[in-house]
């Protein structure tokens, strides 16, 4: 039943950065792909209708995390207090950017929520990679399962790291070259002319990028956290994670160079859930490992809310998500397509 | 003298230590968040009035004005959800130790939040917003309902959450003094859920009248888009006379017997009540002084809380003497005084809606300027009731978080210093304070121009 639950987080937040993982990336490149005041305006078009809706995964995934494992709940968001709350000041000021900016035609109030919302969207993809990075590195939990990290410390891999060093930076680089590579593939999916070409070329520059730290994040991975190797070797049919995530990062470049715009978006999808999955994979049953002894790690059994909770969650989870999906269905399918010139001028 | 001093750190008392800041955080944020929600609710019950009134009579004023009320919402939706975040966050970083030991079971009313509203409400704002064109009247109607449906579901997960720290049913303690849920229904059927989300829901809809009421006021006094002035003066009023009545009768009627079963030491301290009194009567004004254990200045009608408490003049309420002063609210003056504010004002909204009822009545309204004054002044003091009313419950609760269960010290994160706490405070007062002035312009502009002006919404999305 904990393992249940320990998938169906892991499934959510996969959807999460799936989902808000590709309005973020066109938040990151839209001041590059688009110069003009209409050209940015199809970029946020093409999010437009979806983003608050991606959004919501992060807080549905969270009320999930709650209430499946309070004790890891508890313990990251304290222990993760400062980039937390740097995180949900970043969040309110992209959703406002957003909503706002096309309240006041001026040469002054748009130009200005762009950076911003250019800039809360790059912020926000560093620090889900680094979030990530330190649960896979682990952290200094104590024997009541807590902790706390300031930001940074001397930046080295060692007993009093803060959130920030080397490994984490390595992680939070990926995560934004991962997203850019996923807003970008969007952003031509979804948009015509001088947009879609820029889109593009800067898929192709960030995909090299990428390719590179793909290769460095796995040595630097397996080398900080052993457990990662451990579980590979036990359960050997685990590789296909990490092998649906080469096999969308390749996907991605064939299909891209053939103009399959849709086809290389879901690879992307594919090498996102591959990595996080691999991720997710290599530190079970850890679900927060401890850096300075591993006794003291939080897993999928002590974090887990009693058995109760979890039976009865399953009987209103299920039909809840069911009615969720429908209704992503239905949204997309409204705003299937490109974003067309008359679509945005209302 | 000097050396002395510097080793001896008891004469080092700290003005805020980490357990005041922490409340601080939660009480500024939480707060300022519900600014928004308390109007959005309401008034998503108000524009599905308009939609119907639309469809029962086919023109395009009622649509129009739909329209209007809808791009408020839009703003004061999109500050709501900003500011939301930050409230599920804030159990996991600030209240650790709460939401270990509690996150089993408001876990599960938090989640189905996330599940069953927020997917709702996200999916179909923007196709209300957006999507009267392509969907025809009945179809955008349907959408405006769902709308209205996600937020009064969200709202009753909230206050389930809420209830559940003021009265916890459905669980059991077990060996070590965790906290297991035992019963999910016995959680979303706490009996003090009931008259709580009506009372808080009901309060929304009194806000969304009043704010109604008086940008129709503004209009009429104004003489300008006098006809959607007077749609919105009446509507306001009618929504407004019967929500206000409701508030007092059975809702805050039913909230105030909640807490004489459940909470007597709240009771006693929300009345100033330090002494048990047969026959005790209802103070109106007066100065309670926790030290002394005493009333200054009371101005009081004999009696009558007996009566309202327990129907008889005579009965006997308990005061503040009858529990130990470990189980008193650790602020009563706060508590005191923000239950007065909320039913004082409480009572001067009902006396201005029942006026201005009696004026739509007989005809007189429209052209009655004083009173459209009034109701065009009265803006602000809905949400203060309601802000007053927050914080009676949330004061009242102390010094439990989980009521008779874990006191307040004992929920906060451990290992989050004052220091940090202080910061991310301090840069919450700072973006709030940018967000409420981007919020007061924005809706300045939309009011200014207009229910006549084309734009259907400017947001992109949501």
């Amino acid at each position: 039943m904990e393992t249940i639950w320990f998938c169906l987080v892991a499934v959510m937040i996969a959807v999460y950065v799936v989902l808000d993982g590709f309005d973020l990336g066109a938040g990151i490149i839209h001041l590059f792909v688009a110069r003009t005041d209409s050209e940015r305006r199809a970029v946020l078009g093409s999010i437009g209708p979806v983003w608050d809706g991606n959004e919501v995964w992060l807080l549905a995934g969270g009320g999930t995390l709650y209430f499946a494992f309070p004790a890891l709940y508890a313990s990251s968001f304290s222990g993760f207090y400062l980039p937390l709350m740097i995180v949900l000041w970043l969040l309110i000021l992209r959703g406002i950017s957003i909503e706002f900016r096309n309240h006041i035609q001026s040469p002054v109030w748009q130009p200005l929520w762009d950076v911003v919302f250019a800039g809360a969207s790059a912020l926000l993809a560093i620090f889900f990679g680094a979030a990530l990075g330190n649960v896979v590195r682990g952290v200094p939990l104590d024997a009541s399962g807590e902790f706390f990290l300031p930001l940074w410390t001397d930046f080295t891999v060692g007993m009093d790291t803060g959130i920030l060093d080397w490994y984490t930076i390595l992680i939070a680089v990926a995560a934004l070259l991962t997203l850019t590579l996923h807003g970008s593939l969007w952003v031509a999916l979804k948009t015509e002319g001088a947009v879609e070409v820029r889109a593009r070329r800067f898929a192709r520059g960030v995909w090299w990028g990428l390719l590179a730290w793909v290769v460095a994040i796995t040595l630097a991975s397996f080398r900080i956290q052993p457990h990662l190797k451990a579980s590979f070797e036990a359960h050997p049919w685990g590789y296909v994670f990490p092998l649906s995530a080469i096999l969308g990062l390749i996907g991605i470049r064939v299909l891209d160079s053939r103009r399959a715009g849709l086809a290389a978006f879901l690879c992307s999808c594919l090498f996102i859930l591959g990595m996080l999955t691999s991720a997710a994979f290599g530190i079970y049953p850890y679900v927060l490992p401890s850096n300075t002894d591993p006794a003291l790690s939080l897993t999928v059994l002590n974090a887990a809310a009693p058995r109760y909770g979890l039976e009865i969650g399953l009987t209103w989870f299920i039909p809840g998500m069911l009615l969720t999906a429908g209704y992503f269905v239905y949204t997309y399918r409204n705003f299937s397509g490109k974003v067309r010139e008359q679509e945005r001028a209302d | 003298m000097r050396r002395q001093m510097s080793q001896d750190r008891s004469w080092y008392f700290p003005f805020m230590d980490a357990l005041t800041v922490h409340r601080l955080h939660f009480a500024f944020t939480a707060t300022f968040h519900y600014i928004f929600p308390q109007l959005t609710m309401g008034l998503a019950l108000l524009i599905l009035i308009l939609k119907t009134l639309a469809l029962r009579t086919g023109g395009e004023h009622y649509n129009r004005a739909a329209r209007f009320w809808a791009r408020i919402f839009a703003v004061n939706f999109a500050m709501g959800v900003v500011t939301g975040i930050p409230m599920e966050f804030q159990f996991g970083t600030n209240w650790a130790r709460f939401s270990k030991a509690a996150g089993g079971v408001i876990g599960q009313t938090l989640a189905m939040e996330g599940v069953f509203s927020f997917f709702l409400e996200s999916s179909f704002l923007g196709v209300f917003l957006f999507g009267e064109k392509r969907l025809g009247p009945k179809a955008h109607w349907f959408a405006a309902f769902l709308v209205f449906a996600g937020s009064w579901l969200s709202g009753f997960f909230i206050i389930a959450t809420d209830a559940w720290m003021q009265h916890p049913t459905g669980y059991e303690l077990g060996k070590n003094g965790e906290i297991l849920l035992t019963s999910l229904s016995g959680l979303l059927l706490n009996p003090w859920l009931f008259w709580q989300y009506l009372h808080n829901m009901i309060g929304s809809v009194v806000t969304a009248s009043f704010v109604m009421a008086s940008v129709g006021a503004f209009y009429l006094l104004g003489r300008r888009s006098e006809e959607y002035g007077r749609t919105f003066v009446r509507l306001g009023v009618i929504a407004g006379m019967i929500s206000t009545f409701l508030m007092a009768f059975p809702t805050g009627d039913g909230q105030g017997k909640n807490v004489a079963w459940h909470q007597p030491a709240t009771l006693a301290a929300m009345e100033g009540l330090f002494e048990t009194t047969h026959g005790a009567p209802l103070v109106l004004i007066g100065q309670p002084d926790p030290e002394k254990r005493r009333l200054d200045n009371p101005l009081a009608i004999p009696r009558a809380l007996s009566f309202l408490t327990y129907q008889r003049w005579g009965a006997e309420v308990k005061g503040l003497n009858e529990f130990p002063p470990d189980h008193w609210p650790d602020n009563i003056a706060l508590l005191y005084y923000s239950y007065h504010i909320m039913v004082g004002l409480g009572t001067v909204l009902i006396g201005v809606m029942a006026l201005a009822s009696l004026s739509l009545w007989r005809g007189r309204l429209y052209g009655a300027r004083s009173l459209l004054w009034l109701l065009m002044l009265m803006l602000p003091f809905p949400y203060i009731a309601t802000t007053a009313g927050w914080i009676t419950a949330e004061v009242g609760r102390q010094p439990w978080l989980i009521y008779g269960i874990m006191r307040t010290p004992e929920g906060v994160s451990p290992h989050i210093s004052a220091g940090n706490a202080l910061f991310t405070l301090i840069g919450f007062m700072g973006i709030y304070t940018v967000l409420a002035i981007l919020f007061l312009f924005l809706v300045g502009r939309e009011i200014d121009e207009g229910p006549e002006h084309p734009v259907e919404a400017h947001a992109v999305t949501l």
